[in-house]
């Protein structure tokens, strides 16, 4: 008997105030442990189907439906998701005064997992985590986002992921604005995230870099709000040779 | 006015703060309502006042009736002097052992943790209850370095000078300051203090002398339809160094309440003082409050405050930096709810040369609640090189609340180095979002985020007076009045 998927996204519509359309028909099956890569030209809906799937407020759903494990998370409120295993790294990760990295990630351990938090194993792992991403320690103490550098910002929400450890992991164009070696050490963290957990990715990039250490299940194309073509790893190159323009020919460019 | 009684009735309750001890008439003294010559002579009698203060009084009295009420802030129209006792005490004396003070009162100053943060952490500690301080004690080893706490009438009648026979003169150098820095002819409700205060403390730190622990006062209005006019008088003498803390809450009742304090703060030379108030106030409360601070050469006045409680506050700590080199610093938060019109704000006046001043100020409005910075800088022709920075963050919580920024500046030097930062916004939707794309729930991660935006507050608090305050954070989040 086939596995259950962890993510089914059924004829997704979504529309932002509920009257502009920007997601089309989306149509995505993930399971556990696999790797999904989700390109496309800018404004084609990658991000929205993000905010989406993590429940922002922002868009509405006005068809169709998300279920994660089975269970109909369409209008389920964005803590709810990340509580079921849902997570995202955002583009722009927000900056939160006065609360530090830290004691963030231990309000939100305790959240996700309704358990007290043990402090020296939570401080240990902390303590690795901040390791295995060539972070400074400093970074737990200080307040959350507040100053970090683009390629810092990034790191720390892959530092989130690690702590966090969600089911599926959805990746906001993470290593966009990054140098070679924060590439490397984002991608060994998302390397070691897949390894631990047999957690599921949904990568959103325009790069290859980040998927070097991967390997890719599966690519799809959106262009205009809908996914237009699914197919494997190839599909990476393909497009990377051969650009959007001749998605956009036929699908249409949103303006 | 209606309308005003209707948004006290509908008010929540305060949790911890909110509970009533109800007086019975055995126990306590009750001034009638109202302000008269006899109310104002019987208070007089009561504090077995010498004939000088007895004077003062009735000249405060009379600028009081002469004094126009203030019409520039938030409306006081709810605010009926005929139906407020100025004047209500325990008839019980004020203790220094804590098991002598009577029980009910006890009671309420043990529910606030009062007892347990003098045991742990403080160096003296005041309690006033109403009208009349009902517990006053100082730790020995700091008494022995000739810092003085205690209640201001027993120091004007010449007590403490017989008891301690040190060679100090007390009662003199209390009349010498008092009302000096806030003379009652500052405004109306100066002069009403003067006409009727009683309680508060007097705190003379000796030259030289560091005090490595916080002196605390804490101050209930257990009473309905009273008034509390305490009076505090700090005197830190030069090279000396202390914190005070002082605390004030109050249960709610559905008339209204007046709290018309007056601080009065000496820092001379290379002196310091750090002077932090929590206060929550019920929401039936006018907190008319006067603070003024001078300071000399070289001296550091720093102000910590939260502000929580009230219906309608009238606070603009007031600091003149009248030696040269003298410095402020200024950490302070005001949460406006619903039903509360929170005016705040300070005022500076640079009259040293090379004085400084930094103002940090952060207001929360929430719920319909109106808060209102106004700062006020004065620098006069005397303070070359005066340089002051004031920022104000605002967070509002909602579209229904208010917040508004008044910068007042008045430079008569010129060169002098002033700067104001204001930022006024709503909280903001995507960061509750990537709070709760972590797992954190709504309400929390609007609480995180406010917590967050007062932290730069809780972190100049000793630590149980940070937790306090995050409390009172907590509640007004909770608190959908």
């Amino acid at each position: 008997m086939a596995q259950e998927p962890l993510l089914q996204v059924e004829h997704l519509h979504v529309s932002i105030d509920e009257t502009l359309p920007i997601l089309n028909d989306i149509n995505l099956l993930v399971h556990k442990g696999e790797t999904h890569v989700l390109m496309g030209p800018n404004g084609a809906g990658k991000s929205t189907l993000g905010y989406t799937l993590m429940g922002n407020p922002h868009y509405a759903v006005t068809g169709g439906r998300i279920l994660f494990e089975g269970l109909d998370m369409t209008q389920e409120d964005t803590d709810k998701r990340a509580k079921a295993g849902l997570f995202l790294s955002f583009q722009n990760p927000l900056e939160v005064p006065g609360i530090s990295m830290s004691s963030f990630l231990r309000n939100a351990t305790r959240a996700l997992t309704d358990q007290p938090v043990k402090l020296l194993a939570f401080q240990k792992k902390l303590n690795e985590t901040l390791r295995v991403l060539d972070m400074d320690g400093v970074y737990a103490d200080r307040d959350l986002n507040v100053g970090f550098s683009g390629g810092e910002k990034k790191k720390a929400e892959i530092l989130q992921l690690l702590m966090l450890s969600p089911k599926l992991a959805i990746l906001d164009e993470t290593d966009s604005g990054l140098d070679v070696d924060a590439v490397r050490t984002v991608s060994r963290g998302i390397e070691e995230y897949h390894k631990k957990n047999d957690g599921a990715l949904i990568i959103i990039t325009h790069a290859t870099k980040i998927l070097e250490a991967l390997k890719v299940d599966y690519t799809h194309v959106m262009v205009n709000g809908r996914i237009v073509e699914t197919g494997d790893a190839s599909l990476v190159e393909k497009v990377n040779r051969e650009g959007f323009e001749a998605y956009e020919a036929r699908y249409g460019k949103r303006e | 006015m209606s309308d005003e009684k209707e948004a006290l009735r509908r008010q929540d309750s305060q949790s911890m703060y909110d509970f009533k001890n109800e007086e019975s008439d055995a126990d306590f003294f009750r001034e009638k309502e109202g302000l008269t010559k006899e109310i104002v002579l019987r208070v007089s009698a009561e504090k077995r006042d010498p004939a000088w203060m007895r004077e003062f009084r009735l000249k405060c009295l009379k600028i009081y009736e002469e004094t126009p009420m203030v019409d520039w802030g938030p409306d006081i129209a709810g605010l009926d002097m005929d139906r407020i006792s100025s004047y209500v005490r325990h008839k019980e004396d004020m203790k220094n052992n804590w098991d002598d003070v009577p029980e009910d009162i006890k009671n309420t100053f043990e529910r606030l943790g009062i007892p347990q943060a003098e045991r742990e952490s403080l160096a003296g500690v005041g309690a006033q209850f109403d009208s009349e301080l009902v517990y006053h004690n100082v730790r020995r080893e700091v008494a022995e370095k000739g810092v003085i706490y205690t209640d201001l009438e027993s120091v004007i009648r010449g007590e403490l000078d017989a008891e301690r026979a040190d060679g100090m003169d007390y009662a003199g150098m209390v009349k010498e300051h008092f009302m000096k820095l806030v003379p009652p002819t500052d405004h109306k409700f100066a002069a009403l203090h003067g006409a009727v205060w009683s309680g508060g403390s007097f705190v003379y730190v000796p030259k030289g002398v560091y005090v490595d622990i916080p002196l605390q006062s804490y101050f209930r209005l257990n009473a309905a339809g009273a008034g509390q006019f305490e009076h505090t008088l700090i005197i830190v003498d030069e090279g000396a160094d202390v914190h005070f803390i002082e605390g004030c809450s109050a249960p709610k009742y559905n008339v209204a309440n007046l709290h018309a304090g007056c601080v009065e703060l000496y820092v001379r030379k290379k002196a310091r003082l750090r002077y932090s108030t929590i206060e929550n106030w019920s929401k039936n409360m006018y907190n008319l409050n006067t603070k003024r601070a001078i300071v000399e050469e070289d001296g550091v006045m720093e102000w910590v405050s939260g502000s929580f409680g009230s219906h309608i506050s009238y606070l603009y700590p007031m600091t003149i930096l009248k030696g040269d080199r003298a410095q402020m610093e200024f950490t302070g938060i005001t949460f406006s709810g619903n039903g509360q019109n929170l005016d705040t704000g300070l005022k500076i006046v640079h009259q040293g040369k090379e004085t400084t001043a930094v103002v940090n100020s952060k207001s929360i409005s929430k719920g319909g609640g109106i808060g209102t910075f106004r700062s006020a800088v004065v620098v006069q022709k005397s303070a070359k090189k005066a340089k002051a920075s004031i920022s104000c963050d605002s967070l509002m919580l909602d579209s229904i609340s208010r917040t508004d920024t008044i910068p007042a500046m008045d430079v008569r030097s010129d060169d002098a180095d002033i700067g104001h930062e204001a930022k006024i916004g709503r909280i903001s939707d995507e960061a509750i979002f990537y709070l709760m794309s972590r797992g954190i729930k709504e309400d929390d991660a609007k609480a995180m985020i406010v917590s967050g935006f007062a932290d730069p507050v809780s972190k100049e608090l000793p630590l149980e007076y940070a937790a306090e305050m995050n409390n009172l954070i907590k509640l007004e989040m909770e608190w959908n009045g």
